[in-house]
């Protein structure tokens, strides 16, 4: 198993992190670990920037009630580390009862956390929409829904996608976290093989993994912020 | 000749503070009315209240014979009626200029985006940007910003368009485009109320001259008589302010 040193540093480096017999047998593994992650990573994006912007437009109307619910929700979510609320549901929820499966629990929770920060984002990004849009489209005789729909949200939009892009980002990374409550994610996948084979490599893995996908999505984060800035008038 | 908007008493009030105090105003229909008067003194607001932009504290408007402080009007479709043209254009960015002009013609009035298009590109054409319908607001003057603006509350088909200091914004170089298309709308025999400082197309283009100060109308009558003849202290002391 071991290397003798002698044998030069840069072996050993490739001993440790890319033996080429565990990277196949562990190549399976690995790529289920991906799809899992693919797989909710997608679901937490979809739904929690949905949310987000529901919750954002909600506000809009400015119904004292609804807004200050909102607020306290948001918050809440963001102060709170996101591993701390996916223990406290994945092992508490069954004392009371209800027991969820590791993959709900991982994705309802990114999804909140990623929902209140977009909707941070968002509020901001609508109330930066300046008065006179709001005016000039009421004074076509839009009403409020319209102006809301058509001329406001898209440009609030168009302002927030790279604090968003980059909140969005740093959210699905935390589908890592799946690991602590049993989730079939890369990260998990990886230490598991870590600790049967005892070498670092499927870690590497894992880490390889990761870059290959997260580095697409920051590439396409920074063309859609060059794609959508456009001066304004 | 026919009163087309009429306000009666209009007051607004901005917490403790007056901004308006019972205002009587009427435009007949073919009238081209020029709002002069100090800053603060409540052009902007009365203009705002004709299609309750702005919420009057108190009075009436008529328009086109519905008395628009009812509740059961639709506002909404009396304002598509009652252009408006704003000092800082306030054209939509994200959209072309073609979609500047189609938004409330499309949600409004219900035009399907064929009807709607040739529509706006007729109104692009008559300020002078025909071949602008693709360009976005950014890539625009401050002068053909606005004429897209005139343009897009001219295809409402309106029957009174409220300019609130249209050149007030632009270059000195770039207002006579202005003008001049609102000169030509002035010949299509569209009826106006402008709020400026351009005296020399007031001179030219209006009917009547309003001055207003505090809140109030002190004064109106021809240009001739509010520029050549003032009755009122304030009306002459404003008069030499602004160099006339
Ligand atoms: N939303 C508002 N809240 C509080 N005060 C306001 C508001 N809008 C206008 N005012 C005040 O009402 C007065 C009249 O304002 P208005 O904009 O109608 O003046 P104006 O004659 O158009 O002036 P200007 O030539 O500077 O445009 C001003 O003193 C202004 O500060
Ligand atoms: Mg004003």
């Amino acid at each position: 198993m071991s290397t003798a040193p002698e044998a030069g540093t840069w072996a050993h480096f490739i001993e440790t992190f890319f033996r080429p017999d565990l990277i196949d047998q562990y190549a399976g593994a690995i790529g289920k670990g991906v799809i899992v992650t693919c797989e909710i990573a997608v679901l937490v994006v979809i739904c929690g920037l949905a949310l987000g912007m529901l919750l954002a437009i909600v506000r809009a109307y400015r119904i004292r009630a609804l807004s200050l619910i909102i607020v306290g929700l948001v918050d809440l979510l963001r102060s709170l580390p996101p591993l701390v609320i996916i223990l406290l549901l994945y092992f508490g929820l069954p004392t009371v009862g209800l027991t969820l499966s590791g993959f709900f629990v991982l994705w309802l929770v990114l999804t909140l956390v990623l929902a209140a920060f977009a909707e941070e984002i968002f509020w901001a990004g609508i109330l930066s929409v300046r008065k006179g849009q709001w005016e000039a489209a009421r004074s076509t005789g839009l009403g409020f829904n319209q102006c809301l729909i058509y001329v406001v949200v898209p440009q609030a939009i168009r302002m927030t996608v790279a604090p968003l892009t980059n909140r969005t980002i740093a959210i699905t990374k935390n589908t890592a976290l799946g690991t602590v409550i049993g989730v079939g994610e890369i990260l998990n996948e990886a230490s598991t093989a870590q600790s049967f084979s005892g070498s670092a490599t499927p870690l590497m893995m894992g880490a390889i993994a990761y870059i290959l996908l997260f580095i697409p999505v920051v590439i396409v984060g920074r063309w859609i912020e060059t794609r959508f800035q456009w001066r304004r008038a | 000749m026919a009163a087309i908007l009429e306000a009666r008493g209009l007051w607004k009030s901005f917490g403790d503070f007056d901004a308006l105090k019972g205002v009587d105003f009427t435009l007949n229909a073919g009238e081209l009315v020029f709002v002069i008067g100090p800053s603060g003194s409540g052009k902007s607001t009365m203009l705002r209240c004709f299609n309750r932009l702005e919420e009057p504290t108190d009075g009436s408007v008529m328009f086109e014979g519905v008395d628009l402080m009812n509740r059961s009007v639709d506002i909404n479709l009396m304002r598509r009626r009652l252009g408006m043209v704003f000092q800082q254009f306030n054209l939509y960015p994200h959209l072309t200029a073609r979609d500047n002009v189609t938004l409330a013609l499309r949600k409004v009035l219900g035009k399907s985006r064929a009807e709607a298009n040739e529509i706006a590109e007729a109104m692009l054409d008559r300020v002078g940007l025909g071949d602008k319908a693709d360009s976005h607001p950014g890539a625009l003057s401050g002068g053909q910003q606005q004429r897209v603006a005139i343009a897009r509350a001219l295809a409402l088909e309106p029957s009174v368009m409220l300019f609130d200091e249209p050149t007030s914004a632009l270059d000195p170089e770039l207002v006579g485009s202005v003008l001049q298309v609102m000169q030509q709308l002035r010949e299509a025999g569209m009826t106006m109320v402008v709020v400026s400082h351009e005296m020399r197309f007031a001179r030219a283009a209006a009917d009547r001259v309003i001055f207003m100060a505090d809140g109030e109308i002190l004064e109106e009558g021809t240009p001739d008589k509010i520029f050549g003849a003032p009755e009122h202290a304030r009306t002459r002391e404003f008069m030499q302010e602004i160099g006339q």
